[in-house]
């Protein structure tokens, strides 16, 4: 009970500390916030309810009026404005990207890497573009095209996931909760 | 940690933070009834004048925390003039700053504790699954460790700059994820030692 507890409160801080990180350091060059990779390492080590259950309790904590979504914004007005969909997608994205981490055999890698891009962009951004779309008044259409402008930082994202969770594993095959 | 409350104390620090929160989710529901630039001009006047009755900082401090939307303006200001539609562009961006300074005024005249606590309340339907002290607990635990966690952060990559040359790039973030995972079993095993997280 306690090691739940623990687990899902410290995974919400590694997203916020995630989003606090310069932005040029993950990859040469290509400026991405790692949050939304939090969301993913969230799912793939932490599985479906954990995983999703920390990402709530970030989101409350952002609500309550801490500056913890990247670029130091937060409050209840990030829930009123044009990112909301992706907001509100988090805590389901991580909870589909640990769900599929925990069905699959395939190896750390290769598993969070795809549970990453089905769950952390797949469906985060059906809700992000339709979260969008009712903000910004546009179609679906118009909205997705808004949002392909994150799509290559977030296909970096899904990888660098899949290297850190197989690196776990290397390190230390019991720390991924999500295959325990 | 710094929280997104206004030190300029003003009249709406004075509020509740329940009734607040009511009126703000109303208002921004009846935002997206309206749809002409005129009637819509009233909320985004009313919210100016709201940051204006805190005085001048206040105010400047609002309008800071809009900063953020910029690129939206000019992404619907172009898309409209593109679409020779600047009316539908003014409601879309009318309503979106009105939906969103409202919102940010209510955080901003409204201190932390008071908001877990309105959070702690509105979970207790919830209790028999999530007791509100375990709530409690979980809230006060990643605002203890956000800044333990950056600090750490920093150790990683200062010692992997003493051994590198080139920077560090996603490879810092194994150890980081692995002591947060360590860190999570220390934490449980002392909450257990003092009688469990109730």
């Amino acid at each position: 009970m306690e090691r739940n507890l623990t687990h899902i409160a410290l995974f919400a801080a590694l997203i916020a500390v995630l989003g606090l990180i310069p932005k040029i350091d993950l990859a040469s060059g290509v400026p991405i916030t790692a949050q939304s990779m939090g969301i993913m390492l969230c799912g793939a080590v932490l599985g479906a309810r954990r995983g999703a259950l920390a990402v709530l309790l970030f989101l409350a904590l952002v609500a309550a009026g801490l500056p913890l979504l990247s670029g130091g914004r937060g409050g209840i007005g990030v829930f009123a404005g044009p990112s909301v969909g992706f907001l509100v997608g988090f805590p389901v994205a991580a909870f589909v990207t640990g769900w599929f981490m925990e069905r699959t055999t395939l190896s750390p890698m290769v598993a969070a890497t795809a549970a990453s891009v089905i769950g952390g962009i797949g469906v985060l951004y059906v809700f992000g573009i339709i979260g969008m779309s009712m903000v910004l008044d546009k179609t679906l259409g118009e909205a997705a095209f808004l949002s392909a402008a994150f799509l290559p930082g977030d296909a970096i994202k899904a990888v660098i996931a899949g290297l850190v969770t197989q690196s776990l594993s290397r390190m230390r095959p019991a720390s991924l909760l999500s295959r325990a | 940690m710094l929280t997104l409350t206004s030190p300029v104390e003003t009249w709406a620090h004075r509020l509740p933070a329940g009734p607040k929160l009511a009126a703000v989710a109303g208002v921004t529901t009846g935002l997206f009834l309206l749809s002409s630039p005129w009637t819509l001009a009233g909320p985004a006047l009313a919210a100016l004048a709201l940051y204006l009755s805190g005085g001048w900082v206040f105010a400047r401090a609002g309008l800071r925390l809009l900063w953020p939307l910029w690129p939206f303006v000019l992404v619907v200001g172009l898309w409209h003039l593109w679409t020779a539609d600047p009316v539908g562009g003014a409601v879309v961006l009318l309503r979106m700053f009105s939906a969103v300074a409202l919102a940010n005024f209510v955080t901003m005249t409204t201190r932390l504790s008071d908001m877990l606590a309105v959070m702690e309340r509105l979970a207790s339907p919830l209790s028999p699954v999530l007791p509100p002290r375990r709530l409690a607990l979980a809230f006060a635990l990643v605002i203890r460790s956000i800044p333990v966690m950056v600090e750490r952060m920093d150790q990683i990559r200062q010692s992997w700059s003493a051994r590198a040359p080139r920077r560090p790039r996603w490879r810092v973030l194994v150890p980081a994820v692995l002591a947060a995972l360590d860190d999570a079993d220390r934490v449980a095993d002392a909450l257990r030692a003092r009688g469990g997280s109730g």
